[in-house]
């Protein structure tokens, strides 16, 4: 199979969209030479930075027929348009009765890990699924990326892609062809026994790592990436947690209501799931601060194999 | 630009008499409790919506306001349908999802109204962006008030719309109050037409207690639009009869009587001067006018029975209609 980045293997998503579907457009405050050479400035738009409104562009474009994709560059510029994803994006099609369809994708960097300081480093997916009326992808792989974002173009509603910055230029093995990753399904990407750790985006490779250096010591390892936060897979997660009888979560946002605590959350609610554990839960999230610069302090300040080891061996000791 | 005829006319004069009588119909609804939440009359304001309405296809898109009755019948909605909407009724337009602040029918082009100041306006871009690659002669129209254009979004909708030659027409409803604030005591520019040049756009400033000055006006951005050449910043001068806003009971009255006064005087009010000019004409007498009221009235009544008669929705349908398929 192919190796290709994480990076290529969103591009390859968006170049085989745009070539399978006319109306799918992009925008973004920074060009696109490639996609630009293949469709067009028609498709293929160069936008002033205005958040608000392009993210409303692409809102409004997608109730008039269009797909586009929009991308906002770091998830950080998000912020400036907040009234078009908050109270028009993820509202439009319920509050109007399900008149229209809203297929629109917007697309943005996410994560710290890169010295760019409080403001580059956010991971705040939470917020966007507190919203009811936005999906939301989080890719760890390159053939998760490409097949995730393929289904979020063809998806009919809002979707939201974070694309993990720390893991833009990791390769792997994304398959020929058409490769399509459905919304809402969890993988488990290393079978075990003995503990569940559910990672998010970059923290899935750092709990496989962790994963492979514990089973020189007996212990096994199930590693879960829901992929998709919204909607997410919670039975994947409920089953191996019933099977292992203990959980660990790994997010690089802070845990204060996170997605690490809403899937803390979707397991213990379960009656099943909340007898057969054996441990309490554990979530292994970034200091609650704003991400900060000198290294020392933005290691400090994320998770690391140490802190997920830890956090493991502390389940297994209950 | 065709002349309206008389058809176009007497259409513009009813589409006004029923924009004004369906909001004060709804105001007194609301009194009695019968229908819920807010309501922000139109009352005054009709010309815009009318004559800009008058000068656009069904198949136009346009975005409205939290005060959006008006344009939504201008646009050709449907009623029954909104008034079930404003019961919170199932065969409302959003099944009673929506509500007054959120009527919308795609069907028609009206991509919904907005309880956001400017929010509808980037939306309404996007609708001008899918008519531009369309290519089908399609503009779209946003409406805003004042008040929207202390909002960023204004201001990077008009620099976008401009840049990339959108067929879209920005139509400020200046309606002299943001809210409970006067225009003056918020903005230190007051003839929102200013805007327009800053951005490489035409803005014209028209009276938008004439609904025929609304409509010429409309018909000379619409074909600017539809020739490629870009959008236009419509100023449209008009007062707000009545209160911001209608909960439990009307706002008191801040503003001087003989402000108001003047106001509702025959010369200026644009439903009345619609229907002087037509008698004046020779168009229509006294009694077509009388004749139109009276439907009006009637259909609105048949309006309020409809609604009535519509069940509220099923809370097991609570889920219905988050997501599509």
């Amino acid at each position: 199979m192919r190796h290709i980045s994480f990076a290529q293997a969103l591009e390859e998503a968006m170049i085989e969209e745009m070539e399978r579907d006319e109306r799918v457009l992009m925008l973004a405050t920074t060009r696109a030479p490639a996609l630009e050479n293949k469709f067009g400035d028609k498709r293929v738009r160069f936008t002033p930075i205005s958040e608000a409104a392009f993210t409303g562009i692409g809102l409004g474009a997608a109730g008039s027929g269009f797909r586009p994709v929009v991308h906002w560059g770091m998830v950080t510029f998000s912020f400036v348009a907040m009234d078009q994803v908050v109270n028009q994006a993820s509202k439009i099609r319920y509050m109007f009765g399900g008149q229209a369809d809203f297929p629109v994708t917007y697309r943005c960097t996410t994560g710290g890990g890169a010295q760019i300081a409080a403001q580059h480093s956010q991971s705040p997916y939470s917020m966007f699924m507190h919203l009811a009326g936005l999906k939301i992808i989080l890719p760890s792989t390159p053939a998760d990326a490409k097949g995730l974002l393929k289904s979020a173009i063809r998806d009919n509603n809002p979707v939201i892609s974070f694309e993990c910055s720390r893991l833009a230029s990791i390769t792997g093995p994304v398959p020929d062809g058409d490769h399509i990753v459905p919304l809402g399904v969890g993988e488990v990407k290393r079978a075990g026994r003995d503990v569940t750790v559910v990672g998010l985006a970059y923290y899935v490779r750092e709990a496989l790592g962790v994963a492979e250096a514990l089973a020189a010591d007996g212990i096994s390892i199930e590693v879960i990436d829901p992929r998709t936060l919204v909607p997410l897979d919670a039975e994947l997660i409920r089953a191996s947690v019933r099977k292992t009888g203990r959980l660990v979560v790994v997010d690089e946002a802070p845990a204060t209501c996170s997605a690490a605590s809403e899937i803390v959350a979707l397991v213990t609610e379960d009656p099943a799931t909340f007898r057969a554990l054996k441990a309490p839960v554990q979530r292994v999230c970034a200091a609650p601060v704003p991400v900060p610069f000198s290294p020392p302090l933005e290691r400090a300040a994320l998770p690391d194999q140490a802190r997920i080891t830890a956090a493991i061996r502390r389940v297994l000791e209950r | 630009m065709m002349s309206p005829d008389r058809a176009e006319l007497i259409h513009m004069l009813r589409t006004m008499i029923m924009i004004r009588e369906f909001d004060l119909l709804a105001i007194e609804l609301r009194k009695q409790k019968k229908i819920h939440g807010a309501v922000h009359p139109y009352v005054g304001e009709e010309a815009i919506a009318v004559g800009v309405c008058a000068a656009l296809s069904t198949t136009d898109r346009i975005t409205s306001t939290h005060r959006g009755h008006g344009h939504c019948i201008a646009k050709g909605a449907d009623i029954n349908r909104m008034m079930a909407e404003l019961f919170g009724r199932v065969d409302g337009y959003c099944k009673g999802k929506g509500g007054s602040m959120h009527i919308a029918d795609f069907a028609i082009g009206m991509l919904g109204a907005n309880g956001i100041v400017a929010g509808g306006m980037p939306i309404a871009c996007g609708a001008a962006l899918a008519a531009q690659l369309e290519d089908a002669g399609g503009v779209a129209a946003c409406f805003f008030g004042d008040g929207a254009t202390g909002e960023g979004e204004f201001h990077e909708t008009l620099n976008i719309a401009s840049l990339w030659k959108l067929p879209l027409l920005f139509v400020c409803e200046n309606n002299r109050y943001g809210a409970g604030n006067a225009v003056e005591s918020v903005r230190a520019q007051t003839d929102i037409s200013l805007h327009a040049p800053a951005y490489g756009l035409p803005g014209v400033s028209v009276d938008g207690n004439d609904v025929l000055a609304v409509r010429a006006a409309t018909h000379e951005a619409v074909a600017r639009a539809r020739r490629g050449e870009g959008p236009t910043l419509l100023h449209c001068q008009t007062f707000r009869s009545l209160f911001h806003a209608m909960r439990d009971v009307p706002p008191p009255e801040t503003r001087s009587a003989e402000l108001l006064a003047a106001w509702k005087a025959r010369d200026r009010d644009p439903i009345a001067r619609l229907e002087d000019y037509l008698t004046g004409q020779g168009m229509v007498t006294a009694a077509d006018v009388q004749s139109i009221r009276d439907k009006v009235k009637s259909d609105l009544g048949a309006a309020v029975t409809f609604a009535e008669a519509s069940p509220y929705p099923d809370p097991n349908d609570l889920l219905v209609d988050m997501f599509a398929e």
